[in-house]
């Protein structure tokens, strides 16, 4: 038995046992140059994994008496997480140089927290889930604390820590009274429990928990008072890591969780994340207009598309699935070009943050101004770009699902966020001049920041069809309903 | 018909917009001149190759013709088509592209990219009436903004950003209701196909909502949200305002693209969506876009007649106009359609016109106020025969296309509520008031003021952009069968449908019985 079990996890299993290997390759050499050979080997080795992933045949497999899911939403998803974290290390990799941060704990840290995402997306039973979620957690407390001489960012750390324990506790008190009053901790016994006795005070008060503790983890509001802090505070590396794939693996989990364990209790979760949605959609859009730190205006972004993937969870039928797949998928993209952007950002060797850096920043740089003004256009979703289609889908099928009201504000919410995109769109076409930045740009990030823009300018087109992203994406989502 | 001939003449701008931007080199006199003349290449091009659309065009098919249906992201389409309302807004665009790109001859600032933002623009706006899919119509549509923003915001007047990030939102705001108006369609019908879709009945029923009785139930709330977006792009009063703004700051080419294409969209949407999809609703709220309209007409042309920007004149004079595009679409006869359609097509060249008429004194004086100017006529005689030729236009001067579509629309909708058509015919008065006033502070009188003494007549380059402006607008005078021959049958077709749908409807005979029909 235990056999099977293990072939099933050795996706995870190989990264968790490379994680091992490169930190004794790293502490045994304990040189610069050893460090930076751990971390081309883990992108390799993260790219290598979800290459894996692809390969593997479709059916759904079961481990560990059910703790543990290998399901298409899971590959899905797992695939979108480790490319995003592959893309953000490698991009890393130049800063840490300059910052002298190049320390082979890094790779190794981003390693275990992509096994704990994957654990997170794939997690059937509450305690996988719980443990994949610490792992992850664990993780990125530190590396959110990575550039240890820095005030700002051991703060982001022990904030991002405090609260993140507490919120872990919150999750924690949600599945305990989950347990006690169903006897079981695997969705699909919770499951069965909520369709034979209904929904009772008690389970409801568990699931309330929950979802207060994976809010937490995407940054809904109003559990998101962490995010601006650690933003502003982390490597920027870090922050570009904590926009992308711990996003797309706690969005999976509150998915699995709602629709595996919670599935019949849709009316009573309905509500939750309507009200997080918009809560999200609208602080998000109107907290960021105040923002002249691009990092901070990037965490206020990233809470509000979290509104926008979650309308399409409140929806709780296939195509809402099928849409915050989608959505998240789009959002990784744009997130690890516009990041590419921003770690480059300097002037005269110092990281410059400030908006108003980039006034009439496409006199100076004409390419990468547009590739930006094309992620910004894309991320406030005007069409055609793809971002317009994240938030199409995560729209229409709230209108399905007879969430039209969440849908038309939500769209308003669209249009007030626009207005902070459009801004540094004005900002480097018609600002002010200021002090050039004129750093020059790593091939590895004008690769991403290209990629990533020509993906989201030209992917609608007839006969390219977004890469067919969004047939996978639909067999996923239907995986969670079987 | 094999060659996919509309999505030829809509991509190519495109292409030349690519090929500009990356094969074309270098800040020197000789590559702005190369931007310049490969845009007028490519927007000729065009041109031409939509010929071939216009003649091969039959009237008599009241079907869609042209039509292109190819795979598209999950479940929608790309499809391409044109009918007898679409195809004539198709040709004013490519027709009025060179105009515009030659009009911009003087620009210097950033010439490339401001070629490549009205390439892309074309491509965009051609979409928006080829479309047949819901959602492409939709991209199309929306994707507009991007271009026009970056226009008004980079090559604009003084005021430049607060105007463009008006103009930006103001449509956006619009823009997205309709999308979840799309989206209840979509979900409703089964289907994005705009053919499909005009086949498909939408519920009447009333419906409750928050208290609220609504009577005409999805078709109305449907109905609202299209409007919603279709009135500020046109735009109606009183969601008029930013359009004043975006004119008076846009560069001159930018005023021309506005006011004789992209206003028309709004019109279009009406035609295409409003009254065949939701012709109970129509019906049930004739008399609301009628009350709009009329006040739009009175209002914004008393407005004008105050105005002492030329630009802003202008602006509020289009208002006006377009009111009497809405209120002859809305009297859903054929006269009143026809007459809209016809008034659509006239006003993008005479505004057109009018709008290269202040930017040809604009480039020489780089002022807009009236009052800058006076006794142009002893200096600019040609200029002032220009101006004066299309202040007539406006003023709908019969012998002019002006003067067809504007009796054609009062015509129509005389037939259906005749307060409506008084109150628009004042409008008449009121804008031979603002027109004529206009042109005889600019042109008449002494010439007194110091700087105006050296001013010069047109050139041969702005004569030639006059030139054909001027054909069509006395050809279409003359002659208005050119027009009506081609959008007649479409038209019928349609609205013999609306009347169907109407005859069939419960609300709608109640209704027509407590008017007293």
């Amino acid at each position: 038995m235990i056999a099977t079990d293990l072939a099933i996890i050795l996706p995870e299993l190989s990264l968790a046992i490379f994680a091992m290997a490169a930190l004794m390759y790293g502490v045994f050499r304990q040189t610069e140059e050893a460090s930076e050979q751990v971390l081309l080997a883990t992108v390799a080795a993260l790219v290598l994994v979800a290459a894996w992933i692809v390969t593997l045949p479709d059916a759904a497999r079961i481990a560990f008496n059910g703790a543990f899911v290998e399901d298409g939403f899971g590959r899905f998803l797992k695939v979108t997480l480790l490319l995003g974290a592959a893309a953000v290390l490698l991009m890393s990799r130049e800063y840490l140089r300059k910052f002298d941060l190049m320390k082979f704990e890094f790779p190794v840290l981003i390693v275990l927290a992509a096994v704990g995402m994957m654990m997170m997306v794939s997690a059937g039973d509450l305690m996988a889930l719980y443990i994949g979620l610490e792992l992850q957690s664990l993780a990125l407390y530190v590396v959110a604390a990575f550039r240890r001489d820095s005030v700002r960012s051991t703060e982001a750390g022990l904030k991002y820590f405090v609260l993140g324990a507490l919120s872990s506790g919150i999750l924690l008190y949600g599945a305990s009274l989950v347990y006690g009053y169903t006897g079981t901790t695997t969705f699909t016994g919770i499951a069965s429990v909520i369709e034979a006795e209904g929904v009772g005070l008690g389970l409801l008060f568990g699931l309330v928990f929950l979802c207060v503790g994976m809010a937490f983890k995407i940054s809904a509001v109003p559990f998101h008072m962490w995010t601006p802090d650690v933003y502003e505070g982390s490597p920027t590396p870090v922050t570009a890591f904590f926009a992308t794939a711990p996003k797309v693996a706690a969005a999976g989990l509150f998915a699995r969780v709602l629709m595996d364990g919670f599935g019949g209790a849709l009316a009573d979760w309905q509500q939750i994340l309507t009200f997080l949605a918009l809560a999200s959609m609208y602080l998000g859009s109107i907290a960021a207009i105040g923002q002249t730190n691009i990092k901070r205006l990037m965490a206020y972004s990233s809470i509000g598309h979290m509104g926008f993937a979650l309308v399409g969870l409140a929806a709780g039928t296939p195509e809402g699935i099928e849409a915050l797949l989608i959505y998240l998928a789009i959002y990784v993209t744009m997130n690890v070009g516009v990041f590419a952007f921003i770690l480059n950002m300097e002037r005269d060797g110092r990281a410059v943050m400030d908006i108003y850096a980039l006034g009439q920043y496409s006199q100076v740089r004409p390419a990468r101004a547009l590739a930006l003004a094309v992620l910004m256009f894309s991320l406030a979703g005007i069409p055609p770009l793809v971002g317009f289609f994240g938030k199409y889908y995560v729209f229409q099928a709230a209108v399905a699902a007879g969430l039209v009201p969440l849908a038309v504000f939500g769209v308003i919410a669209s249009v007030i966020g626009a207005y902070y995109y459009l801004r540094i769109i004005y900002l480097m076409y018609f600002g002010e001049e200021t002090d050039a930045m004129t750093g020059d740009m790593p091939v590895t990030h004008g690769v991403m920041l290209t990629a990533s823009a020509a993906i989201m300018g030209l992917a609608w087109l007839p006969f390219v069809n977004l890469f067919g992203v969004q047939g996978w994406a639909a067999a996923a989502a239907v995986t969670l309903f079987n | 018909m094999d060659l996919p001939l509309l999505s030829f003449v809509t991509w190519l701008p495109l292409i030349g917009a690519g090929v500009m931007a990356l094969l074309l080199r270098g800040e020197d006199e000789m590559a702005v001149l190369n931007a310049k003349r490969l845009a007028l290449f490519v927007t000729t091009v065009t041109f031409l190759l939509s010929l071939f659309i216009l003649f091969g065009f039959d009237p008599n098919d009241t079907g869609f013709q042209f039509v292109e249906d190819e795979e598209w992201i999950g479940g929608l389409r790309y499809k391409m088509g044109v009918d007898g309302i679409s195809v004539l807004f198709v040709m004013l665009t490519t027709a009025l592209m060179p105009i515009v790109i030659g009009a911009s001859w003087t620009v210097t600032h950033r010439v490339k990219e401001y070629m490549i933002a009205f390439l892309v623009l074309e491509t965009l706006m051609i979409g928006v009436f080829c479309a047949l899919d819901l959602i492409l119509f939709y991209l199309f549509f929306e994707a507009g903004l991007i271009p026009m923003f970056i226009i008004v915001g980079i090559w604009g007047g003084a005021n430049r950003i607060y105007a463009a990030f008006k103009f930006f939102l103001y449509t956006l705001l619009g823009s997205v209701l309709m999308l979840i108006a799309m989206l209840a369609m979509i979900f409703d019908a089964g289907t994005t196909d705009v053919v499909a879709l005009l086949q498909h009945e939408f519920a009447t029923e009333t419906i409750s909502l928050m208290g609220f009785q609504i009577i005409g139930g999805m078709q109305t709330l449907l109905f609202l949200a299209f409007f919603a977006s279709f009135a500020v792009k046109m735009p109606m009063w009183p969601v008029h305002t930013w359009l004043p703004d975006a004119h008076v700051q846009a560069p001159t080419a930018g005023s021309i693209v506005l006011a004789a294409i992209l206003l028309k969209m709004g019109g279009y949407g009406f035609l295409r969506f409003s009254l065949p999809m939701f012709p109970v609703a129509t019906d049930l709220l004739q008399t609301f876009v009628f009350t709009l309209s009329v006040i739009a007409i009175i209002y914004t042309s008393l407005v004008a007649l105050m105005q002492e920007d030329m630009k802003k004149l202008i602006a509020y004079s289009s208002v006006a106009h377009m009111g009497y595009v809405t209120m002859g679409i809305f009297a859903a006869n054929q006269q009143g359609v026809d007459g809209a359609i016809f008034q659509m097509l006239s006003h993008g060249f005479i505004s057109g016109a009018l709008f290269l008429a202040v930017g040809v004194i604009y480039d020489r004086m780089h002022a807009r106020e009236i009052a800058a100017y006076g006794g142009l006529v002893n200096r600019m005689p040609a200029y002032a025969l220009v101006f004066m030729f299309f202040t007539m236009g406006n003023v709908g001067l019969p012998g002019t296309s002006g003067f067809v579509g504007e009796f054609l629309t009062l015509a129509g909708v005389f037939q259906v509520n005749t307060w409506v058509a008084i109150g628009a015919t004042t409008g008449v008065i009121l804008s031979a008031g603002y027109a004529l006033w206009l042109y005889r502070r600019v042109v008449f009188g002494e010439l007194v003021k110091e700087s105006l003494k050296t001013i010069s007549d047109m050139d041969r380059r702005e004569k030639w952009l006059f030139a054909p402006l001027i054909a069509a607008t006395l050809i279409l005078g003359i002659y208005p069968s050119l027009i009506t021959d081609i959008i007649g049958p479409s038209v019928e077709a349609m609205l013999g449908e609306h009347q169907l749908a109407l005859a069939n409807s419960d609300l709608s005979t109640q209704l027509a019985a407590a008017r007293g029909e």
